[in-house]
């Protein structure tokens, strides 16, 4: 059991504390840094393969090849992407707010690192002592909250109008959406009775069969947090935030180099992160579809490949339909997701009266 | 207070690395790339043609109604999540249970309302 390996690891780490007379919160902290270095990392490995997958997807979903010319089929597309935007020139407009300029994607990339802090990797008792808030879900949907004020920084520290008619579109829709979203969400705390994403992890740990994606009466919430977790990552059918058709590139018209690289990093990430939400909720977490995790560093497998779903499914969604109307984008969420995610919360209550 | 220190160590150090992963990369090109601003370069982009006007101006007000709108049910949504916790164990309890399932009813059924109102009034309509 990796629980084992982590009991392990902790005690022979309070040992040597103990030893040369460390305080215990030293340890803390220094597992936090380790967690917080390990996120960043992942963030950089997930963007990258993300942003490829995409193109690949994209393409083989147009009969085309996609990047192939860098690299074996293409591999290394993204980071020599990456490497130039790092090279090109930083444009600010003379007329634009400098300081909103840079707060934006400032905001929105560490917004959506700290979101990464109550994602459970592992289990509980695990090396990397993440943090096991008895209010994970409540956290991690108030910090996605930080992350709209980045694209309301940026869009309207640009002085750009599509860039403005991109930020209120964009904030628009994510306050919108995040209703059903948490509503969806909440018909799972109602069935696990926590808020804290590991305990609802442990509930699921059973195998396949244990998820709460096959308890009837959530798979309801669950196609309601799918469409709304793509919604709220503004992902085509559902990216008015930049619909290129209409506002350029909207929030991100005035932003070059680095800045927009940071944008685009943002995106990717909290895509990656609805992602590991919807298998956390649904799909049982770091637990094995088998039933019981016997290896170390098992769970972190299973929860990233599950994760993966969820992205492949938001890439296939985005290449399949296409983009809404901003009217139709704000009346499928208040008068049909709304009133739906509300009916899924009395089901889910009625049901749970009598289970 | 190492409690507090304890609870909200790990958000403040993932604010940390967040902005300086931000940071870190805005400062890495900083190094790398060329600055060469003249004043066509630095025009606010409007397809091609000069900017007519800031655009810190008058916006629709319809974003203002949604806002007020949102801020009703994120409030309801925070008041329902600790009903949604303890919700299955008051049903065990027994008789407790159905209450607090009409009671939420209740408490949803006034915000429908509202949004049945609002839809009504044409406040949902977009155009």
């Amino acid at each position: 059991m990796i629980a084992d390996w982590a009991e392990r690891i902790r005690a022979f780490s309070e040992g040597l504390c103990t030893r040369f007379g460390i305080p215990g919160l030293l340890v803390d902290v220094l597992a936090w840094i380790f967690g917080a270095i390990f996120v960043l990392l992942l963030i950089t490995v997930v963007a990258l393969a993300a942003i490829y997958l995409e193109r690949k997807v994209s393409g083989y979903i147009q009969s085309r090849l996609g990047p192939m010319r860098v690299g074996p089929i293409g591999l290394f597309q993204t980071p020599m992407d990456a490497l130039k935007l790092l090279e090109k020139e930083d444009i600010v407009p003379r007329d634009a707010d400098r300081f909103l300029h840079l707060l934006g994607p400032v905001l929105l990339v560490s917004a959506t690192v700290m979101m990464f802090a109550v994602i459970p990797w592992d289990v509980r008792a695990n090396v990397g002592r993440w943090l096991d808030w008895e209010i994970g879900l409540l956290y991690l949907v108030a910090v996605s909250g930080i992350g709209m004020l980045g694209i309301v920084c940026g869009g309207w520290g640009s002085n750009n109008k599509w860039s403005l008619l991109g930020a209120l579109r964009g904030v628009a829709q994510l306050i919108s959406y995040e209703i059903p979203l948490v509503l969806a969400a909440m018909c799972v705390v109602l069935q696990a009775e926590t808020l804290s994403l590991s305990q609802m992890v442990e509930q699921q740990q059973a195998g396949i069969w244990a998820w709460f994606l096959w308890r009837p009466w959530l798979m309801l919430p669950a196609i309601l947090l799918l469409i709304a977790g793509i919604a709220e990552v503004n992902r085509t059918p559902f990216d008015i935030p930049e619909a290129e058709s209409e506002l350029v590139a909207g929030f991100h018209t005035e932003y070059s180099g680095m800045k927009f690289g940071l944008f685009f990093l943002a995106e990717y990430t909290h895509l990656f992160v609805v992602g590991l939400l919807f298998a956390v909720l649904f799909l049982g977490g770091w637990a094995s579809p088998l039933g019981g995790s016997n290896l170390p560093f098992e769970g972190l497998v299973w929860l990233n490949l599950k994760a993966w779903i969820f992205v492949l499914i938001a890439m296939w969604v985005r290449w399949t339909l296409p983009r809404l109307r901003v009217d139709q984008l704000m009346a499928m969420c208040w008068k049909l997701l709304i009133p739906a995610s509300f009916a899924a919360l009395v089901i889910v209550g009625v049901v749970l009266m009598y289970a | 207070m190492p409690a507090n220190v304890v609870i909200y160590g790990p958000v403040g150090t993932y604010l940390a690395f967040g902005l300086v992963m931000a940071v870190g990369a805005l400062a890495v090109a900083w190094i790398l790339r060329p600055a060469d601003p003249y004043e066509e370069k630095q025009l606010t982009y409007e397809c091609g043609i000069d900017p007519c006007g800031p655009a810190w101006g008058q916006f629709f007000v319809r974003y203002y109604i949604i806002a007020l709108i949102f801020v009703v049910f994120d409030v309801e949504v925070v008041f329902l999540l600790p009903w949604a916790v303890v919700y299955r164990s008051l049903v065990k309890a027994g008789a407790l249970g159905a209450w607090a399932l009409v009671e939420a009813l209740i408490f949803v059924g006034i915000l429908l309302l509202g949004l049945a109102y609002a839809w009504r009034k044409g406040d949902l309509e977009w155009v």
